[in-house]
């Protein structure tokens, strides 16, 4: 029984490309059926080529580049930060239970406290400089960072670590030989899930609190109507998660080579 | 040397409902230097409990394990494991998996190569060295975790049913690779299976273990000639054991059925 819809079932490679491309199209065609026909105003929708055109002039004036460069600075040291802290942290907690008793209380209420009701309090702490857009981003990744990789930790086979012992080794060895290589592979794709989110966190946090960045740019462009400018923000944005997405899952590969999920 | 002996040990344990469970009562025997031992019984017996409180992995509710006459207080590297479950560690190719006990012990490196290689030779996986574990398939990675266990040189080889994963046809090619390693290493070992015919194959003496709460029911010496040979497995007299074997486990496996049934068992 060779159906299209059999569940989990393959299906031909052709048919996988052409309903992708058949989405892509269209996604696309809607715009420009849309845009083109003057059904929806382009104040509201630009055509693909106002888009293009207004992300040249961007371009030439230099002034995506600053906002580009601010925000991948923010995200990178937001980012950064959180990650050297949390994964330590977070293999520490997976793995020692006194560890977890004392972080789980913490953990287990800030992770649901929404960061965008911090920012007004940021903002009366930090200032609106940039050290306000990393924290929003330190606090947005670390501490969902911190559970994850905790969990990752957690589930490092028991017997992984009981062989150790049998062929000789202290805790101290246990630890380093076998619980941290252990973790690798999930600490590896928890930062890349992460940091798509940190993405998000930039984006409200220079909504709020910034003069530059790419959020920055989409709101000072939605105040005049430069619907073109907000696409292009936005496209850059995902361009930009696209990217570092891709530079994770060939770290991976290039890092971990032995990994399971390394393909 | 490798004398294990095992001194009346008990494990008693509770259960998430509270209820106290016995696992392992009294159990007593010694296994003699060099010599290959068996544990067989139906599952939740505890033969597995009793190769973890021989590791060390665990500590007994009241006797002792002896090496050499030398009470046993944690895990040590003079004896080896190998579990059911593929142990290897993913981040290490085949080489350095076999040298990681070497390696704690801060072996040279020619040293831990050459050791390495005689024991990536003996299990067949000459060639494989620098594969990482994720190629293997699961009869090869639980070869390497023999050549592992045997490459840091333990007096005892403790085994939890190591082939229990694999298929039939592997599973007996893996005994017969076991047994020429064993014969060339000359170590002890105490070897856990609920597979009745690998116990007999294997083994110079078999345990069969009762039902929980688990004792030693019967030894079986197996007058078996060594080497072993898969024509001995359709001798009489292995036949003559087998059967003999089969009626004790099979007893056990009822009365653990009877057991279950009655809501005032333990």
């Amino acid at each position: 029984m060779a159906g299209w819809l059999s569940p989990k079932d393959a299906i031909p490679r052709p048919v996988y490309l052409t309903a992708s491309t058949l989405t892509v199209g269209a996604l696309l065609g809607g715009w420009l059926l849309l845009a083109y026909s003057g059904f929806v105003r382009t104040e509201f929708l630009p055509t693909p080529n106002q888009v293009a055109l207004a992300a040249v002039d961007l371009a030439k004036d230099g002034s995506l580049w600053t906002h580009i460069a601010a925000s991948c600075f923010v995200v990178f040291v937001g980012f950064a930060l959180a990650s050297v802290l949390a994964v330590p942290l977070g293999i520490l907690m997976g793995t020692f239970q006194l560890v977890e008793a004392v972080i789980e209380p913490v953990t287990g209420f800030v992770r649901y406290l929404p960061v965008s009701a911090m920012i007004p309090l940021l903002i009366l702490w930090v200032g609106i400089d940039y050290e306000t857009r990393v924290a929003v981003i330190f606090i947005g990744t670390f501490f969902q960072q911190l559970v994850m990789i905790a969990d990752i930790a957690h589930h490092v086979p028991r017997d992984l670590l009981d062989v150790s012992y049998t062929l000789g080794a202290g805790r101290r060895q246990v630890v380093s030989r076998v619980l941290v290589p252990g973790t690798l592979p999930g600490v590896m794709d928890t930062l890349r899930i992460t940091l798509g989110w940190a993405w998000t966190y930039l984006v409200l946090a220079e909504l709020v609190a910034a003069n530059k960045g790419l959020g920055y740019m989409i709101l000072t462009s939605m105040r005049g109507l430069f619907t073109d400018r907000i696409f292009v923000g936005i496209l850059v944005i995902g361009l930009l998660g696209l990217i570092s997405d891709l530079i994770f899952k060939y770290l991976h590969r290039w890092l971990l080579p032995w990994s399971p999920k390394a393909g | 040397m490798g004398r294990l002996t095992l001194d009346r040990l008990s494990m008693r344990f509770r259960t998430r409902r509270g209820e106290n469970v016995t696992a392992l009562q009294d159990i007593s025997f010694e296994i003699k230097d060099r010599e290959f031992a068996v544990l067989v019984g139906t599952s939740g017996c505890g033969k597995s409990t009793i190769l973890r409180l021989v590791a060390g992995l665990l500590p007994p509710t009241a006797g002792r394990v002896l090496l050499d006459g030398r009470a046993v207080s944690g895990p040590g590297a003079d004896r080896g494991m190998v579990f059911q479950s593929y142990t290897l560690f993913p981040w290490l190719t085949v080489q350095r998996n076999v040298e990681f006990g070497l390696r704690l012990r801060g072996a040279a490196a020619p040293d831990r190569a050459r050791v390495a290689a005689h024991y990536i030779g003996q299990v067949g996986l000459a060639g494989f060295e620098h594969v990482y574990p994720k190629e293997l398939s699961g009869g090869m990675m639980q070869r390497v975790a023999i050549a592992r266990a045997l490459a840091n040189d333990p007096e005892v080889l403790l085994m939890d049913e190591p082939f229990g994963a694999l298929d039939a046809q592997t599973r007996s090619l893996m005994g017969e690779l076991l047994l020429r390693v064993w014969g060339e290493a000359a170590k002890t070992v105490l070897f856990v299976t609920h597979d009745i015919e690998e116990a007999l194959f294997l083994g110079d003496r078999v345990f069969v273990m009762t039902a929980r709460p688990g004792r030693i029911r019967e030894e079986i010496q197996v007058p078996l000639p060594r080497p072993r040979t898969v024509d001995m497995l359709t001798s009489d007299a292995f036949v003559g054991l087998k059967r003999q074997v089969m009626g004790l486990i099979r007893e056990e496996a009822l009365r653990m059925l009877d057991a279950r049934r009655s809501p005032e068992a333990e």
